[in-house]
């Protein structure tokens, strides 16, 4: 990748705001920098965006660049890519990507296809963003973990923050990028607090961060999960288990340099990915530590997904279906010959 | 309603409505008078361009040099040349799969148009897209798309990003139209209503152009579509005008579709055209056309749009026959020239594979390239 600016250090302060807060700066300063991006989706203008995402964006930018639209995912995603395809930079917010289904057509059929069906004359330079991924028990229709589904189709990038600074540096990075960016937020996530610096940012697409440091197993993971394993290393080290947990914040494109240098050093890996294990990011991943890795690894790679179940709505059957701390915790001591 | 203003004797056949029934349509024009002659012989050398490229292009299947779908657009051809005529050349237009007679009506060369579909490099997509995903930046042909329906919300794209880039970003009135044309049996799909609705809802200006062919597929309107004799009425529904036109008529095109256009244009507004026609083949190459008669077929065929132009001309005194005869001549070699030089085309390189899938190089992608029709053409 070509995008390296990575955070100046002369920067302004940072100070603690949630993860909302950080999306937010992001589209502002980026809606500031740049005309032709604008927002639109559903209660994203009066309404101040159902999870107040862009609370105060209509004040500051008005309807024409804040744009209330109808329930209609296919027909304003398929708007949006037109007006991409005219060199535009629409963000569209779904509600929540489980509600990103009916627009299939046009975020994977039209948006990550154009470049290459154009023969390289139209891009497509859009990002699709909103909730992602189960956890506020609303059941099966709502809890939708679309990355498993996506990640499988070329052409597109997906980002998936942990915490607020990312957030923010992902965001300003998948507006400005050129290519369609499906950008993966959490609802569990909106209200975290953490420290995101002032300016802005970009934080480079396909460059995982090490989020703890360690050296018997590298846990792997990206979005919300990287917490579960923070948790979870939190606990191991009680027992005498140092964890290196790394964050990959991209998942397309993927820093699989970094894992196989994590993988090299501890000998065990174990991938939590909060999407059904069939076919999914971290069955992609095990794949390819398995073929760079092979000589190197102690154990197979282990993976922790949410439950091959439709999501449940009861609070304890939720949390246990998740890809929680206590199952990363088996995970690991399992994978170590320690269960 | 301006259909058949000179209108024929009786017609038996009347696949878009049960003659004598009333539709909502407000009248369009009806105008059909010559314009400039120069500038109608050239819609005629545009249409016969077509028609001699769909021809060839027919052959070039049956000889197994174009693969896949191939749809062919032979009967409508009044309605890509009216229309792009009727609009100014920036204004961009969006198709489905239909697409030859678009990308050559807006000026795409048949050279592009053939190697494309003989999948080869010099291809308009250089052989990535095929029949059904035509593009041309130059002349703002924002594709050829292979879902039926797809293309409505991104025409609809289209124009909010010309009246964004205008009123927004330049601080001026909206000066541009966009035209999405979809067929008959697309009106069924869900994402023309989304798109018709926020088209309505938002002020777009964009035209959207049903060419109502009578089928969709082998499925006659009506048995597909409710409201099939009167289907402005869907248009209406979402404070849309709808106008019918007879898409036979290339003189009754143009009038129209500059009326509605410019109205569009000036008001900020959506417009949706009936556009009344008949396909004179079948869906695509491996259609044996059970579904309907031969009668029907030669009816339409009785009334084809290029007689229709070119009786024009002739009782008028423009287009002597030697004039015609050098057109014909001229289209006829400029096609065989389009196959060779497409036979002759390389097919795309391997590194084409990689290619285009993102706009920046990395990993095994290596970037965008342009194809070979833009290449060294400045598009801003
Ligand atoms: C979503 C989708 N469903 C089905 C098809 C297959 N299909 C291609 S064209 C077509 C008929 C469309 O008819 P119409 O819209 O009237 O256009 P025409 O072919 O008459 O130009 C069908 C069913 C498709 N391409 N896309
Ligand atoms: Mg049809």
């Amino acid at each position: 990748m070509s995008t390296v600016t990575v955070i100046d250090p002369t920067m302004t302060a940072t100070r603690e705001i949630e993860f909302r807060d950080a999306l937010r700066e992001a589209m502002s300063q980026e809606m500031r920098r740049d005309p032709r991006v604008f927002l639109l989706g559903e209660e994203v203008a009066q309404y101040n965006g159902a999870y107040k995402v862009s609370k105060g964006m209509l004040d500051e930018f008005g309807p024409r660049r804040i744009i209330d639209t109808p329930i209609s995912e296919s027909g304003f995603a398929g708007m949006a890519i037109g007006a991409a395809m005219m060199g535009l930079r629409p963000i569209v917010e779904f509600m929540s990507w489980s509600f990103s289904l009916v627009a299939a057509d046009p975020i994977l059929n039209n948006a990550p296809k154009m470049l290459y069906m154009s023969g390289g004359q139209f891009g497509c330079p859009i990002v699709f963003r909103g909730n992602d991924g189960a956890g506020g028990q609303l059941g099966s229709t709502h809890s939708w973990c679309v990355e498993g589904l996506y990640s499988n189709v070329p052409g597109l990038k997906m980002a998936i923050p942990s915490c607020p600074e990312d957030a923010k540096g992902l965001m300003t990075t998948a507006i400005r990028d050129d290519d369609p960016v499906f950008f993966l937020e959490s609802e569990r996530m909106l209200g975290m607090k953490g420290p995101v610096p002032e300016g802005d940012y970009l934080i480079p697409f396909g460059q995982a961060k090490v989020r703890r440091e360690g050296t018997d197993c590298t846990l792997v993971s990206f979005g919300r999960p990287v917490n579960f394993c923070l948790d979870a290393a939190a606990e191991l080290a009680k027992e005498g288990i140092s964890c290196e947990v790394l964050d990959m914040r991209t998942i397309r494109p993927l820093d699989i340099d970094s894992i196989v240098r994590s993988v090299r050093k501890t000998n065990y890996c174990v991938v939590v990915d909060q999407s059904w294990s069939f076919g999914s990011p971290g069955s992609e991943v095990a794949s390819q530590v398995h073929q760079h890795c092979f000589d190197d690894l102690d154990n197979f790679v282990h993976r922790v997904h949410s439950a091959d179940v439709p999501t449940p709505y009861a609070f304890n059957l939720e949390q246990e279906y998740l890809p929680n701390a206590r199952r990363i915790c088996e995970a690991v001591r399992s994978c170590l010959y320690r269960a | 309603m301006s259909m058949l203003s000179e209108p024929s004797t009786s017609r038996p056949f009347d696949v878009h409505g049960k003659p004598g029934e009333r539709t909502s349509a407000p009248a369009t024009t009806g105008r059909r008078d010559l314009v400039d002659p120069a500038l109608c012989r050239q819609w005629l050398r545009d249409m016969l361009m077509i028609r001699e490229f769909e021809n060839r292009c027919m052959q070039q299947y049956q000889d197994k040099k174009i693969g896949g779908f191939c749809h062919i657009y032979i009967g409508q051809e009044a309605i890509a040349v009216g229309c792009t005529a009727a609009v100014r050349p920036n204004d961009p237009i969006v198709t489905a799969y239909r697409d030859h007679g678009h990308a050559l009506a807006r000026g795409m060369a048949a050279r592009h148009c053939m190697a494309e579909m003989f999948g080869k490099i010099g291809g308009c997509a250089k052989g990535k897209g095929g029949s059904m995903h035509m593009f041309d930046r130059e002349h703002h042909l924002y594709g050829g798309h292979g879902i039926v329906g797809a293309q409505i919300p991104l025409g609809v794209g289209l124009a909010f990003a010309c009246k964004y880039m205008d009123e927004v970003i330049d601080g001026r009135p909206n000066s541009r139209v966009a035209l999405a044309f979809l067929g008959d049996g697309a009106l069924n799909q869900g994402a023309i209503h989304e798109a018709m609705n926020l088209a309505g809802l938002l002020d777009i200006p964009c035209v959207i152009i049903c060419e109502n062919n009578g089928y969709s597929m082998g499925t006659s309107i009506h048995r597909g579509t409710t409201m099939g004799h009167d289907i402005i009425s869907k248009a209406i529904g979402y404070g849309i005008d709808g106008y019918v036109v007879d898409g036979m008529d290339c003189l009754s095109v143009y009038h129209d579709m500059s009326a509605i256009v410019e109205k569009c244009r000036r008001e900020s507004r959506p417009a949706f055209v009936d556009m009344r026609c008949y396909r004179f083949k079948g869906h695509s190459m491996s259609d044996p056309r059970k579904y309907r008669t031969p009668e029907e077929e030669n009816q339409y065929a009785s009334d084809d749009p290029i007689g229709r132009l070119k009786l024009h001309l002739e009782e008028r005194g423009e287009l002597p026959e030697a004039v015609l005869k050098e057109m014909q001549k001229e289209i006829r070699d400029e096609v065989r020239e389009a196959i060779a030089w497409s036979e002759a085309s390389p097919e795309p390189p391997m590194s084409e594979l990689y290619h285009d899938v993102f706009v920046e190089p990395h990993g095994p992608f290596n970037g965008t390239s342009l194809p070979q029709m833009l290449q060294r053409k400045d598009l801003r």
